[in-house]
């Protein structure tokens, strides 16, 4: 861990360096990055991710429209680099505020996202290497115990069953050490709901499992955590979302990240699998339903073209969906009562995609 | 059985029974068009001796007639030419006489107006007109007088010589009219205004009935050369005027009748043109025929040889002085004046000045402001009637990069022996296709030199942006790198800018 943060502190210094001798020679600055336009992106079946292609895209200080972002991103690297070695974090919001106290205003949210997502592809490594967190929601419950490395709480042990709601997952928990646990495999649930739910049926004791609440679509964090727990401790991850094909998605891109994330990489659980719910489940399971509508349709088709979509399971998924027009949420097993989901749905899904 | 009578009407008569023809329609136009009549009769005054024209109006108030109608006293005085004591009683008692009657560009064109305007007043107030003059020499010569509209004959009512001891030169009119100067406020400082702008050589004094002064101060001295007097070009005369010169020729064979009586009529054209009639040489002119004589006027209208008329006789504003005269009104940001070669309608020698200006105090109203002028004379009336509107409409003026929303002035001056005016009121300019042509291209030509200045003009501010972005942003780019590669001082960055300067101003 340390020595990551380290090499992030020393490919920064680099970057600084680099400009300030182009300056110092009479050039005006430049930096060189991989293209992120979406013609440059490419799924690469063999470490089943998006990943960027050869083309490279050239930010110089001569061209007038490329200033100001340039002048950005030194500034992004230069917070960065304070943060990185006072060991301090710092969320997305704080990065859009504090700019204002360099006069480098940024013209909202976004502009300053996507130069924080700019100095991501200069130095290859995700905004949480360099210590800018997103806002968090996802969190994680079960018997694993960490080892903090935050200032001030360094070699602080925590158990993640101590408190019911869950330990959220923060920049904190990221960069902890995994210590022990007991469990053999690892839970992610879509919604808050049923993360409770399961935290009250004892499913982390009853399936021996880490439970982790992705909060709808994972963040990035929560995705590099998941890929952490699958690597670290080497158990298999199960994905539980709503059945229908955002719900499906929201386990595709934890299993093989998003387009957005191209420039990154160990943000994917190759071997995560989706669980349930599925369309063959609304079936089997007679569960009560609503109708899928165009949007949900139109998604389905895009996914049926998506090359991350290839497997056997999920095009015979896909075409149920399409063909049944519905879709249900993981509530709809309460009809069966409010256990049925832990007792008989859970145990069964989970021999099923072993 | 009834007897129909014929009575001769004298010409002063015929414009009792008709002023709304020289454009004294009602109260309002009638104290608009007297300032008007007279200024301009002072301005050709002062111009006849090439002078620059000092020239002082008072409007003040007498009392009232009716409801709508109050009596004002027009005092009007330059420092023009002034007239012979001889003449005095004729020059403004008298309708039709006068020395206009020539061909060369003039703003009047009877003689007509200076006295129409005491007319007016006479009319309307009974009052005698006071005439003061001087030629400068040594006496000044002061007439009280009337118009005898029946006989069209001036009535001498007093006669004073007083010594000039200041040997002042000029000419003084003063009389009373009836008039509702409220309403003819905005056209009389309206006219005053544009005629400064198209006589920069000029100072124009204005004092209302209000006591207000308002002055209209000359740039410059310079003034153009006046126009010469010219023989009928072969393409505008008529049968009429043809057969007035055959009456009163002293020649006496073809060649020396067309060579001394028309413009560009030469030796050689002479015979080219002859041989085209097939009229002979040798043709005594008092021997054509009523049928030749009309023959002859269609033939020279035919004729391909003759060269356009010389625009000698007439006297444009010029480049120079009407941009001097735009920019001391208008107060634009930027303005460019062209001048057409001289042209030709019908015979008649014509000459377009077009200008353009932008900005400054130019307002920005959604439509150009457009003025128009004819003969240095600006025309306020039925703009949307004159073919100069025509033309501004019709430009397709997105291709020079220019939208209505811009605050841009057009004016436009016409200078000819014969205006081509469509109505008798003289308010607006006849869609003639030569004109129209002139008009075109004149405008074409200051809209491109437009178009250039804004192109250069958005150059020059986009390079200052630029140099203002480089400015702002280089030193942080410097800063934050030293700082963030751990370095002492900040790096040189002053040959950077040096090189974005460059491209700029």
């Amino acid at each position: 861990m340390m020595e990551r943060k380290k090499e992030i502190l020393t490919s920064l210094e680099n970057l600084g360096l680099k400009i300030y001798e182009q300056i110092d020679t009479g050039y005006f600055p430049s930096i060189q990055m991989p293209s992120r336009s979406t013609e440059n992106i490419y799924y690469d079946p063999q470490i089943r991710q998006y990943i960027l292609g050869d083309r490279r895209v050239r930010r110089n200080t001569r061209n007038v429209r490329h200033i100001r972002p340039f002048t950005q991103l030194v500034w992004t690297a230069l917070f960065s680099h304070e943060l990185s070695s006072q060991r301090k974090t710092s969320t997305l919001r704080d990065v859009y505020y504090s700019a204002q106290a360099y006069e480098m205003t940024f013209k909202d949210q976004q502009e300053s996202n996507n130069i924080i997502t700019d100095l991501e592809t200069v130095l290859g490594s995700s905004r949480e290497d360099f210590n800018i967190f997103p806002e968090e929601r996802s969190a994680v419950f079960g018997d694993l115990t960490i080892e903090y490395t935050v200032p001030g709480y360094e070699g602080k042990t925590l158990n993640l069953t101590s408190h019911p709601d869950g330990v959220m997952i923060g920049p904190a928990l990221t960069s902890a050490e995994f210590a022990s646990t007991t469990a053999d495999k690892v839970i992610a649930i879509e919604k808050g709901g049923l993360f409770t739910r399961f935290v009250e049926e004892n499913v982390h004791k009853k399936f021996n499992a880490i439970l982790v609440l992705t909060a709808g679509q994972a963040p990035r964090a929560t995705r590099h955590f998941i890929r952490r727990l699958n690597r670290e401790l080497d158990v298999p991850v199960f994905i539980f979302t709503d059945g229908d094909p955002w719900g499906m998605h929201i386990a595709m891109v934890i299993i093989s990240g998003s387009a957005n994330a191209a420039h990154l990489r160990e943000l994917t659980t190759p071997d995560a699998r989706w669980s349930g719910v599925w369309a063959t489940d609304i079936v089997d399971y007679k569960l009560p339903t609503d109708p899928l509508d165009e949007i949900d349709m139109k998604r389905l088709y895009e996914l049926q073209r998506d090359p991350r979509y290839k497997s056997e399971l999920l095009q015979r998924e896909i075409k149920t969906f399409l063909k049944i027009r519905k879709k249900a949420e993981k509530e709809a097993f309460s009809r069966y009562g409010l256990t049925y989901i832990v007792d008989e749905y859970l145990p069964t899904k989970l021999e099923e995609t072993k | 059985m009834a007897k129909t009578t014929f009575e001769e009407i004298s010409a002063a008569d015929f414009f009792y029974r008709n002023r709304d023809i020289a454009g004294f329609t009602n109260p309002s136009r009638g104290i608009f068009a007297a300032v008007r009549e007279l200024v301009e009769n002072s301005l050709d005054a002062a111009e006849s001796l090439k002078i620059p024209p000092d020239i002082y109006v008072r409007l003040s108030y007498e009392g009232e007639t009716g409801k709508e109608a109050k009596v004002y006293r027009l005092r009007v005085e330059d420092n023009g030419i002034g007239v012979p004591p001889r003449h005095i009683p004729s020059a403004f008692g008298q309708v039709l006489f006068g020395s206009k009657y020539k061909l060369k560009q003039q703003r009047g064109t009877f003689g007509l107006g200076g006295k129409m305007a005491i007319l007016y007043g006479q009319i309307t107030t009974h009052q005698p007109a006071h005439i003061t003059s001087s030629t400068g020499m040594s006496k000044i010569y002061a007439y009280k007088l009337r118009i005898d509209i029946q006989r069209n004959k001036p009535l001498i009512l007093d006669r004073k010589v007083l010594i000039n001891k200041e040997r002042w030169r000029g000419t003084t009119v003063e009389f009373s009219l009836e008039g509702d100067y409220i309403r003819a406020m905005p056209k009389i400082l309206e006219y005053l205004k544009q005629t400064a702008m198209v006589n920069p050589y000029a100072n124009l004094t204005f004092v209302d009935p209000k006591g207000r002064l308002y002055k209209f101060t000359r740039v410059t001295e310079e003034m153009p050369d006046p126009p010469k007097e010219t023989l009928p070009h072969p393409y505008g005369v008529d049968v009429e005027l043809l057969q007035r010169l055959i009456q009163v020729t002293p020649f006496r064979n073809m060649p020396e009748f067309l060579k001394n009586h028309f413009h560009r009529i030469g030796e050689k054209t002479a015979e080219k043109f002859l041989e085209f009639a097939n009229i002979s040489p040798s043709k005594n002119p008092r021997r054509l025929s009523h049928e030749e004589v009309v023959r002859l006027m269609r033939t020279l209208k035919r004729f391909r040889e003759f060269l356009p008329p010389n625009a000698s006789c007439l006297s444009p504003l010029g480049e120079k002085l009407l941009k001097a005269g735009i920019s001391k009104e208008l107060k634009p940001e930027f303005v460019v004046v062209h001048q057409r070669r001289p042209s030709t309608y019908a015979g008649h020698p014509f000459i377009i000045e077009v200008a353009i200006a932008y900005g400054g105090e130019i307002p920005r109203k959604g439509s150009f402001l457009v003025y128009r002028f004819a003969n240095r004379i600006p025309l306020l009336y039925d703009e949307a009637s004159d073919v100069s509107t025509t033309v501004i409409n019709s430009m397709n003026w997105r291709r020079y990069k220019v939208t209505p929303d811009m605050p841009i002035a057009i004016a436009m001056h016409i200078c000819s022996t014969k205006i081509p005016y469509k109505t008798v009121g003289k308010e607006f300019i006849a869609d003639r296709p030569e004109v129209r042509r002139e008009i075109a291209n004149g405008l074409r030509e200051v809209a491109r030199r437009l178009q250039r200045f804004l192109t250069r003009r958005e150059h020059v501010s986009r390079d200052r942006k630029r140099l203002d972005i480089f400015s702002k942003y280089l030193p942080k780019i410097a800063k934050f790198s030293t700082q963030l590669a751990g370095k002492e001082e900040d790096p040189d960055i002053t040959k950077l800018l040096r090189s974005v300067k460059r491209f700029g101003t």
